[in-house]
């Protein structure tokens, strides 16, 4: 068996083959500690966490790009989000969490514990079966962002901006155009920002300073026959992007929503690729070896896929989680509607990129050849040895587990 | 396991020297490199011609001993098989066509024709059922043929034994619904092969890279049964209901 969450992830770890799949029970909170910290079951999503949270101040210090991600995935996956070089990913602020193992037994891990825990942040729930956490959260005055959004030509000119001033920021992302090459090769919109504080509010949400977020508005009401995302409308799509971006602009107040989760706006987007659907392929490259993020941008710009999405960001530096993604250095995610020769040109970026020391997110990963997995995780032998001790029987299985023999 | 973009990792080919069976080796290694390989044919050159050529593309070839009407010894082979490794796609693409007329009159080859062509797949069928159900997984792809659909005068030993075969896999593959594990009936029209060579092609007829293009888009849809050519459904769904005293009369 294996646990689901909310089925967000691109990839197959909580998909089973032939066997159980658990659906997550609904959320619960408690009142949050004196210390910050609160206590949730894994079943209750980031959605429902934040909309308790943020009227009481508080808010979670590390947020993926979606909401609707429950907490037992986003700690199986160890999440991150744009706040990475200054906060880390989303085990690095679990004080403890509840794990029933493949035994049955119900224990509860702090860091203190080692292996079992830093082998379960990240260890895409093969471990046991989370079911809540204690999670440490920041003190806020607003449910907005103060957001600095800035256009830039080209890929020298971001590299440059994002290591020289990420730092000033809480919160860092940049969006790339992929279809754009040449002189223009990773010409970018550069979204930075901070919390707001009160005194930077005005109107509207000067009087309701701490609004949480809200349901979708639209949805895509079902798969259309053919896919939307071509390289005709990926292009036009990039090309209104870049130049709707204002060429510099700070101290806009943006929502939380707006800000982190744009993509939440609109339900169901993903039917949007059609029958054959998406993957999002993502790698973390050390700092420096940009030179090997050109070459892999140069290469998307030159290829016929079209590529509505991709995102790039500077990671801090990771945490010890065996199977967790973050390293310090660049990561670029990239989605890519399914068409033939995709798999040839992605098992070609995951040699260059295991070559350069670098690696794929396993939470984004449906594709990757086991080969690979070591040399991108060197910690998998070790994860394998713990899970052979752990669970014996294998009662804990997922597609992924399968198919990269975790 | 397929993965998401609907490539397999291991391959096992009953047959694996026939025409069908190694191009449809080769499409998916094309895909993809180090796709893992299990040739089960007739030990000789046909074998060790395939097992050379999926090698230079970069798989990784496991040669077994294989023959269709060794019924008893397909249990353990495919356990064999399957014992290091889940099977992700296995082919059932061996088959006889001969010589059509002697395949009615000649006792010993109309016996070995339906031998061959239905007892055989029957039998790999329910050993491939058994482990791909265990494992949850797998699709088995079998070469069915627009003969088994409707059964003609000029070649009806073959295609009732196709027929047989063709509504041996469609139920099985009802039978495995839920297990996670799939049955994919392929139907083509003439394929040009070795099997058909000197014979007179029938219109519509394709290559053997042709119907494997079809299977590896089939396999990645998780399509259940499928034509190739496409235009062969429309061209078999009118022929089925043809009346007999007109179908008789028809140059087929």
């Amino acid at each position: 068996m294996i646990a689901r969450g909310l089925g967000r992830s691109y990839g197959d770890p909580a998909q089973n083959a032939g066997g159980e799949v658990l659906a997550p029970l609904p959320g619960a909170i408690a009142e949050p500690a004196e210390d910050g910290t609160v206590e949730v079951s894994a079943g209750t999503s980031l959605h429902e966490l934040m909309r308790f949270l943020l009227p009481r101040s508080r808010f979670l210090p590390v947020t993926p790009g979606t909401r609707y991600v429950t907490v037992g995935g986003a700690l199986a996956c160890d999440v991150h989000g744009k706040g990475h070089h200054r906060s880390g990913s989303f085990g690095d602020h679990v004080a403890s969490f509840d794990l029933v193992l493949p035994d049955a037994s119900l224990r509860t891990v702090t860091p203190d514990d080692g292996d079992l825990f830093w082998a379960t942040v990240g260890g895409m729930g093969l471990t046991g079966i989370l079911t809540s956490a204690r999670l440490r959260t920041v003190a806020v005055e607003s449910g907005y962002i103060s957001a600095t959004t800035q256009r830039l030509p080209d890929i020298d000119s971001l590299l440059a901006e994002m290591a020289s001033s990420d730092d000033e920021f809480a919160y860092s992302v940049a969006w790339i155009d992929t279809e754009a090459g040449g002189r223009a090769l990773g010409r970018s919109v550069l979204s930075r920002g901070d919390h707001a504080t009160r005194a930077q509010l005005t109107g509207r949400a000067a009087t309701e300073p701490l609004i949480v977020p809200g349901e979708p508005r639209l949805a895509v009401p079902f798969v259309p026959p053919v896919g939307l995302v071509t390289r005709a409308t990926s292009r036009a799509f990039n090309e209104l992007w870049f130049r709707k971006a204002p060429r510099f602009r700070s101290g806009e107040i943006q929502s939380i929503g707006a800000f982190f989760h744009p993509l939440d706006g609109v339900a169901h987007w993903n039917r949007l690729y059609g029958p054959h659907g998406v993957v999002q392929y993502q790698l973390v490259l050390p700092e420096d070896r940009d030179d090997v993020l050109r070459s892999l941008l140069a290469q998307l710009a030159g290829d016929r896929h079209p590529t509505f999405l991709a995102v790039l960001k500077r990671f801090g530096p990771g945490n010890q989680g065996w199977l967790s993604f973050p390293t310090a250095g660049w990561t670029l995610a990239v989605d890519l509607p399914v068409r033939p020769g995709l798999a040839r040109l992605l098992d070609r970026f995951d040699e260059v990129v295991a070559a350069a020391g670098g690696r794929v997110y396993l939470a984004k990963d449906a594709r990757l050849r086991p080969e690979l997995l070591d040399a991108m995780y060197p910690a998998a032998a070790r994860f394998r040895a713990l899970r052979s001790d752990l669970d014996p029987h294998r009662r804990l299985q997922s597609d992924l587990g399968r198919r990269l023999a975790l | 396991m397929i993965d998401a973009l609907g490539q397999p990792r291991t391959v096992l080919l009953l047959g694996g020297s026939s025409d069908i069976a190694r191009a449809l080796a080769r499409a998916w290694a094309r895909e993809r490199a180090g796709l893992y390989v299990v040739l089960a044919a007739r030990p000789g050159p046909g074998r060790a011609a395939a097992a050379a050529e999926l090698a230079a593309l970069g798989c990784e070839v496991e040669e077994v001993d294989f023959e269709a009407t060794e019924i008893a010894a397909h249990p353990a082979l495919v356990e064999e098989v399957a014992a290091g490794r889940d099977i992700d796609v296995a082919v059932v693409a061996f088959g006889v066509l001969g010589d059509e007329e002697r395949a009615w009159q000649d006792h010993a080859v109309a016996v070995r024709l339906a031998e061959v062509n239905y007892v055989a797949p029957v039998s790999v069928g329910v050993c491939l059922a058994q482990r791909l159900g265990r494992q949850g997984h797998g699709v088995v792809v079998t070469l069915s043929s627009v003969a088994g659909e409707r059964v003609r005068r000029s070649n009806f030993a073959y295609g009732a034994s196709k027929a047989g075969m063709d509504g041996f896999y469609l139920g099985l593959g009802e039978a495995l619904r839920g297990s996670g594990a799939r049955v994919l009936v392929v139907r083509p029209g003439f394929v040009h092969t070795k099997m058909t060579e000197g014979r007179k092609p029938a219109p519509l007829a394709v290559s053997a890279d042709e119907v494997a293009d079809a299977v590896v888009r089939a396999v990645a849809e998780g399509d259940d049964l499928i034509w190739v050519p496409r235009a062969m459904r429309g061209v078999m769904s009118g022929l089925r209901h043809v009346p007999r005293a007109l179908f008789r009369r028809l140059p087929l």
